[in-house]
């Protein structure tokens, strides 16, 4: 009865997810129809756009899974943007060592965080709290000047157009093919990897264990610690391959970058129906999560009259909105298993 | 005999609670006098107080607000308020918005500064509600419910000065944040003790300490012994929200404007490494409010030495996230357990 009303309720959060975000994009396409929103490239952009947050949001949802989170993603990508930037105009490095540099980094914030989370049991809020201050405070001391990268690798990739089969027809009866660029098929990608490591594998089924009762997962045998600490590892992993694509769009490094990052990220995975408590996600569900975010930076920016920060308040309050649906169908189902278990024990009483 | 009861007065003195926050106020205070010999010089100059000293009480006023409001939090909830910054910012803006009238700078009042500053207070106060009502009512954990005003509150504040900084050039409204009349000790040192004082007399005359403490030990035999826990974590948020609203209107008043992006930048960090360094548990339970009042001197202490070693404020973080990575791992059970286990060891291997 518990199980069932549980995946009513997942379910029907992604659901809600995946008919706001159509909601969204039709409401877009009916108002906003003469400044192009209607265009195939349109729905291509918000991919183009948000090709590192998706991929640091898949990250963030294996850790949330588990029950914990990870507030320092947003720091992470302004010190691997400001690190990879200062390593390829300062230093001499090529754009190949730049972005295994952008992933050591990633890794190793990961590895510190997971085994202080894992191992010694430290909240995982405040010790990336900490991992916040500490990559945006480094990202100030290598400089506090913007460096803007001129590396001609770094650039190709950045500015290589995959042209697909598609798009739309101008004004003089041409075909204006739709492009993406490779950020956005490494963050499908990722997004696809991470769907797969979930569903099929021991340690992705073992995440969803630790995350829906960590003590029974011990008692059935999982190395809980181990499966931990690997999550933030991977989750520290994708946030520096995240960093790196984000990089490669706005093609500079600077303190303020990516500020409030971890926001867009962790509302992207709970509005995708990731359950804050942990036990309960999907990569897909974050995927749309990402893209209803998408939507609403698009939606302001075309109107053009509203300043940038809605997008951050209109976020917040879809995420203030989705927690408290959370928590809604979480305390039903809860009270539902409450009043079955007394129903079993009345039963069994009236038995004997 | 004689140094047996030696030892037995040292491990009193070791174990008081006090212990571990003074120590570390007096070993910054000791690195700072090895810096700059005349750290402990006070002098008068212009007909007020001028030194290190005075500068560090000065300073730290806002930081020893927020950390009382921070140590209730902590205490009922386990949790902490990482929204203060932001919120004070809130408080800011809507204070000098109303002062202003709407204008961005002004000379003359369009207000009773009273009433502005109530005004930014309780809407402060309206922020540490909602706070209150998501982790309390709804049971989500405090700093994810705290997250969304955390980013949504700069946002919000720009709103209201319309992405301005709002000045008021008003000889009186600079009295909170600089002298009274010919006074030579700053104002808002005097606002600081007055909120201690306060804050302690509540605690202490009534109950509500002890019930703080008390659901923040164990929330639901507190319920069962009849004490509302969800209203005491609300109140709890309240004051935290009010207490960082009285911070916000402070320092907005030390720099006449309102700067909804820099008032209370990173101060959420420093007020709970004040509250973690006074030696009260992050996990919530009982709490020690004059430990954390030391604590925020020591961060402040803390903060002017690293300014004085020409350490830029957007580097200060690095420095402060290695400290209270390194609170936590000591605080952590984990490590403790560890560590009594080495000691024993070597204990049972001196006596063999």
């Amino acid at each position: 009865m518990q199980r069932k009303m549980k995946v009513n309720g997942t379910v029907f959060l992604l659901f809600i997810t995946i008919a706001m975000f159509a909601l969204m994009y039709i409401a877009g396409m009916i108002i906003f129809a003469d400044k192009g929103f209607a265009k195939p490239q349109m729905f291509l952009n918000l991919f183009i756009s948000n090709a590192g947050l998706l991929v640091i949001a898949c990250g963030l949802t294996l850790v949330m899974i588990t029950g914990g989170i990870d507030i320092s993603v947003g720091s992470v990508v302004a010190l691997v943007c400001m690190v990879s930037a200062d390593l390829m105009e300062n230093k001499g490095f090529s754009a190949v060592q730049a972005l295994l540099v952008a992933l050591l980094i990633g890794i190793a914030f990961g590895v510190v965080q997971g085994y202080l989370v894992s191992y010694l049991e430290i909240q995982p809020f405040i010790v990336t709290l900490a991992g916040m201050f500490f990559g945006r405070g480094m990202t100030a001391i290598i400089s506090t000047e913007m460096i803007s990268i001129k590396n001609e690798t770094f650039l190709a990739w950045a500015n290589a157009k995959i042209y697909l089969p598609f798009g739309y027809t101008n004004k003089h009866g041409m075909l204006v093919k739709s492009y993406i660029y490779p950020t956005v098929v490494v963050a499908v990608l990722i997004v696809i990897m991470v769907a797969v490591l979930l569903k099929f594998t021991k340690f992705g089924r073992s995440l969803y264990a630790i995350g829906g009762n960590q003590q029974s997962a011990i008692m059935m045998g999982l190395n809980v610690k181990n499966a931990k600490m690997r999550a933030y590892v991977l989750d520290g992993f994708l946030a520096g391959l995240g960093g790196f694509l984000f990089c490669l769009n706005s093609c500079a490094g600077f303190v303020e970058q990516a500020k409030g990052l971890e926001m867009d990220a962790i509302s992207a995975a709970v509005i995708g129906g990731t359950l804050l408590s942990g036990g309960v996600g999907t990569v897909v569900g974050t995927m749309f999560g990402v893209l209803i975010k998408g939507t609403i930076a698009s939606l302001i920016t075309t109107q053009g009259t509203l300043s940038s920060w809605w997008v951050r308040i209109a976020l917040s309050a879809l995420l203030c909105f989705f927690i408290v649906l959370q928590a809604i169908i979480g305390s039903t189902s809860k009270k539902n298993a409450k009043t079955g278990e007394i129903h079993k024990f009345t039963k069994r009483k009236k038995a004997a | 005999m004689a140094q047996q009861s030696k030892t037995s007065k040292w491990n009193q003195i070791r174990h008081a609670k006090l212990f571990m926050p003074i120590v570390c106020l007096l070993i910054v205070l000791l690195l700072n006098v090895i810096q700059t010999p005349d750290f402990f010089k006070i002098s008068m100059n212009n007909g007020v107080l001028y030194g290190y000293l005075v500068d560090i009480i000065n300073r730290g006023s806002e930081l020893v607000i927020l950390a009382v409001g921070m140590t209730l939090v902590t205490a009922v909830s386990g949790g902490q308020d990482i929204s203060v910054g932001a919120v004070m910012a809130v408080a800011a803006a809507i204070c000098c918005q109303i002062l202003s009238g709407g204008a961005v700078s002004t000379n003359t009042l369009a207000a009773p500064i009273i009433v502005a500053a109530l005004a930014g207070i309780l809407a402060a106060g309206l922020c540490g509600a909602f706070n209150g009502f998501l982790v309390a009512k709804l049971n989500i954990q405090p700093m994810v419910a705290t997250l969304i005003l955390f980013t949504a509150g700069r946002g919000i504040a720009q709103l209201v000065t319309k992405g301005q900084i709002t000045y008021v050039r008003v000889g009186s409204y600079k009295v909170l944040g600089g002298y009274i009349g010919s006074c030579p000790i700053p104002t808002p040192v005097f606002v600081a003790i007055l909120t201690v004082i306060v804050m302690q007399l509540i605690l202490k005359k009534t109950a509500l300490g002890l019930y703080l403490e008390s659901v923040g030990i164990n929330g639901s035999a507190s319920r069962l012994v009849g004490l509302n826990s969800t209203m005491l974590k609300i109140i709890a948020y309240i004051i935290c929200g009010l207490l960082a609203g009285l911070a916000g209107i402070v320092a907005s008043s030390r720099i006449y404007s309102a700067d909804a992006n820099n008032i209370g930048l990173n101060l959420e960090m420093d007020a709970i490494l004040a509250v973690a360094l006074g030696g009260n548990n992050l996990g919530g339970g009982k709490f020690n409010l004059m430990g954390s009042i030391i604590g925020a001197y020591t961060i402040q202490a803390l903060t002017t030495s690293l300014y004085a070693m020409s350490v830029s404020a957007d580097q200060l973080p690095v420095y402060k996230a290695i400290v209270v990575i390194a609170i936590v791992v000591l605080q952590s059970p984990v490590f403790q357990s560890r560590i009594s286990k080495v000691t024993q060891r070597k204990a049972v291997g001196n006596a063999a």
